[in-house]
């Protein structure tokens, strides 16, 4: 009984010791980033990229000889997809391992579910998600940041693109999730004060198999052009019935359009289809002084050498989020307050998503000038002029 | 406006062909043993992509690729029920129908692990423009949809009509004990009818692929829109589902295109309840036959 007990105290103070010096040590060394990752769960197309991103950019600055010699540790949860995972991840990294900044969710939901949280620790979130509101109102939100572009944005280098080629009269089809939705309002929105006209407003479920009738309804209309709004399958199905419909009218896309994967599977019908793209999917054609070509040739090219595939849009956005971070600290240290107020600050920062422009009224910081009008030639994107 | 009309029929028949072979899996299976197959759709799933495997990742020749895939889909059924269904033979119907939807479950996680989540497809069985039917375009991919879907239909019909196995199935579908009585071997009629509809499933999958492209997670809507069509035709008629099946895509592309496409599933789920409303053994079952089964 006592050797029992000796042997357990023992053992507990050995434990304590280890513990205590783990965190003695890696204390003043290391600065700790907390990330937010959807790693499984329905979103998990968005957190498995993310993941990657955040920690092949942690092992490279870290062999880089860290922040002016301090490492950096990004402590990944998986928020397996659920605002309520989210919620306890944060309060977790918080709490538990201290962070001063947290990257992520990879959700819009998510990102919602955090900004009570975020202001009230006083603690900068650099969303990897789109939603307009996660930023907006800006006043409420004043500790939380994104780095994709708004869907507006890309509406509206769609809608000026258009209007610089005489269209006016356009048909839209949707698909019914968020994606979908937040797209058909930013275009119902937007489409008034550009000018445009929807003369035909179509829907169509996410494992539909045929979009003949919703074109076909858009086509009797007088649409002009055809928008469609969606990721996945989908636009690759509405690819290949406009083709084979041969509507005479032209097929825009939205900035979900920029996987090769989709040239691939639409095949001919992807031909001269257009869609705003961020530069990621066409660095190798921008013009060698573009203030984004090398870093994006750098990011592609590393990622393609470790994961052996594409980073894709997404591992973009971890990109970004995770070096905004690591920018302030470079520059104002590990300060929670000091970071937010220098992340604000940013201007005119290249990252993967365009060029950031952050201010007090706009923590997203990037315009319709974050995309290129891109077109399918010859089973490749071209930029187009 | 003849023409818009003649490319909303078209639309609805190509999807229609689908729910139609769908329904006939259903129907399969549930004549035989009663159990409502959950996993029907996932069938059309391992059709579409094993198919894309054997042309596009083996390269073989389209015939033997789509042999193999019909066979491969076909022991897949057999496992099914030899691991699955057989052992739990005496148990409650509505406990099989939720061992196959468990099973439903394992097999997307398996396709998911093997394939990933990204959708395949690849060249249609020939190449070339679709055709022109007063102004009205169909592709050929389609009519191949419908020819498929025919020709199952009349090897189906032969089967349960003309052949000794197809008649000891219809007998088990009228009653099982005394199928028993006069010595057809229950057991071995169960194990077909699922190898059967695995291979039915297998064959629409192979067939919808260069249209709809496949992905892991396709096989849920397929089941339900199928399971509407055959419960729609009459539950266990075969002509019923095929009808069935042609209904549903019909009305739901109508509606797409005369109401509103945000309105399609809708309507065509509204249109299905009220004809089971007055009907409710379907468009061509007999309520007193139906009374007789628990399902």
């Amino acid at each position: 009984m006592n050797l029992k007990r000796s042997l357990l105290l023992g053992m507990t103070g050995v434990f304590a010791a280890g513990l205590f010096a783990t965190t003695a040590l890696a204390a003043p060394d290391t600065i700790k980033i907390g990330a937010i990752i959807s790693v499984t769960g329905p979103a998990s197309f968005l957190g498995e990229p993310e993941k990657n991103t955040l920690v092949m950019l942690q092992d490279q600055i870290n062999k880089a000889g860290g922040i002016k010699g301090k490492n950096i540790q990004v402590i990944i949860e998986d928020s397996k997809s659920d605002e309520t995972q989210a919620v306890l991840a944060a309060k977790k990294l918080l709490e538990k391992d201290n962070v001063i900044a947290i990257v992520g969710p990879s959700t819009t939901g998510e990102s919602m579910a955090l900004v009570p949280i975020m202001n009230a620790a006083k603690t900068p979130l650099v969303s990897c998600a789109a939603g307009a509101p996660i930023t907006n109102p800006v006043g409420d939100r004043e500790w939380i940041f994104k780095t994709p572009q708004y869907d507006t944005s890309a509406v509206e280098a769609i809608y000026t693109y258009m209007k610089k080629h005489g269209i006016t009269k356009i048909g839209i089809i949707t698909i019914s999730t968020g994606f979908g939705d937040a797209g058909k309002k930013a275009l119902q929105e937007l489409a008034p004060k550009m000018g445009m006209t929807i003369v035909a407003d179509e829907k169509y479920g996410p494992k539909d198999s045929d979009m003949t009738t919703q074109l076909t309804k858009i086509k009797a209309a007088g649409a002009q052009a055809v928008i469609n709004w969606s990721v996945g399958p989908g636009q690759v199905v509405v690819t290949k019935n406009w083709h084979s419909l041969k509507m005479g009218i032209p097929l825009y896309h939205s900035h979900g359009w920029g996987s090769k994967k989709n040239i691939e599977l639409a095949g001919k019908a992807a031909e001269g289809v257009i869609a705003p793209l961020g530069r990621l999917v066409v660095w190798d054609k921008l013009s060698d002084t573009h203030p984004q070509k090398a870093l994006l040739k750098k990011f592609e090219t590393d990622y393609k050498a470790l994961y052996k595939s594409e980073p894709g849009t997404f591992g973009g956005h971890a990109y970004d989020s995770l070096m905004m971070v690591v920018e302030a600290i470079k520059a104002v240290g590990p300060d929670k307050k000091k970071i937010r107020d220098y992340v604000e600050g940013i201007k005119k920062m290249p990252g993967t998503g365009g060029i950031y422009n952050m201010s007090a009224k706009d923590h997203c910081g990037l315009d319709m000038s974050a995309f290129e009008m891109v077109i399918v030639k010859n089973g490749d994107w071209e930029i187009l002029k | 406006m003849f023409t818009v009309f003649l490319q909303f029929l078209f639309s609805g028949l190509t999807v229609g062909a689908v729910y139609a072979l769908v329904g006939m899996g259903f129907n399969i299976i549930y004549n035989s043993t009663s159990i409502i197959n959950m996993a029907q759709g996932e069938f059309v799933v391992i059709g579409g992509l094993l198919m894309w495997f054997f042309t596009e990742s083996v390269k073989l020749p389209f015939f033997l690729a789509a042999g193999l895939t019909i066979l491969s889909a076909g022991l897949v059924g057999l496992l099914m029920e030899r691991l699955t269904i057989r052992p739990l033979k005496s148990a409650d119907l509505l406990l099989m129908i939720m061992v196959t939807i468990a099973v439903s479950i394992l097999m997307r996680g398996v396709l998911m692990f093997k394939f990933g989540k990204d959708p395949y497809t690849y060249a249609p069985f020939t190449e070339g423009e679709p055709f022109t039917v007063a102004g009205a375009v169909i592709q050929q991919q389609t009519l191949w949809v419908i020819g498929v879907t025919a020709c199952c239909i009349v090897m189906l019909y032969i089967f349960f009509n003309k052949t000794m196995m197809g008649k000891a199935m219809r007998a088990c579908a009228v009653d099982t004990t005394a199928a028993k009585l006069v010595g057809i071997n229950v057991s071995r009629v169960v194990m077909i009818s699922f190898v059967l509809s695995a291979m039915v499933g297998a064959i629409g999958g192979i067939a919808i692929t260069p249209i709809s492209l496949m992905e892991y997670d396709k096989g849920p809507m397929l089941a339900v829109k199928g399971f509407c069509a055959a419960i729609m035709g009459g539950l266990g008629r075969g002509r019923g589902a095929v009808i069935g099946g042609f209904a549903i895509g019909i009305l739901e592309s109508m509606t797409a295109g005369y109401l509103h496409s945000g309105m399609k599933d809708a309507v065509a789920l509204v249109i299905m309840l009220a004809i089971l409303f007055f009907r409710p053994a379907g468009l061509f079952g007999s309520v007193a036959m139906s009374r007789l089964r628990k399902f």
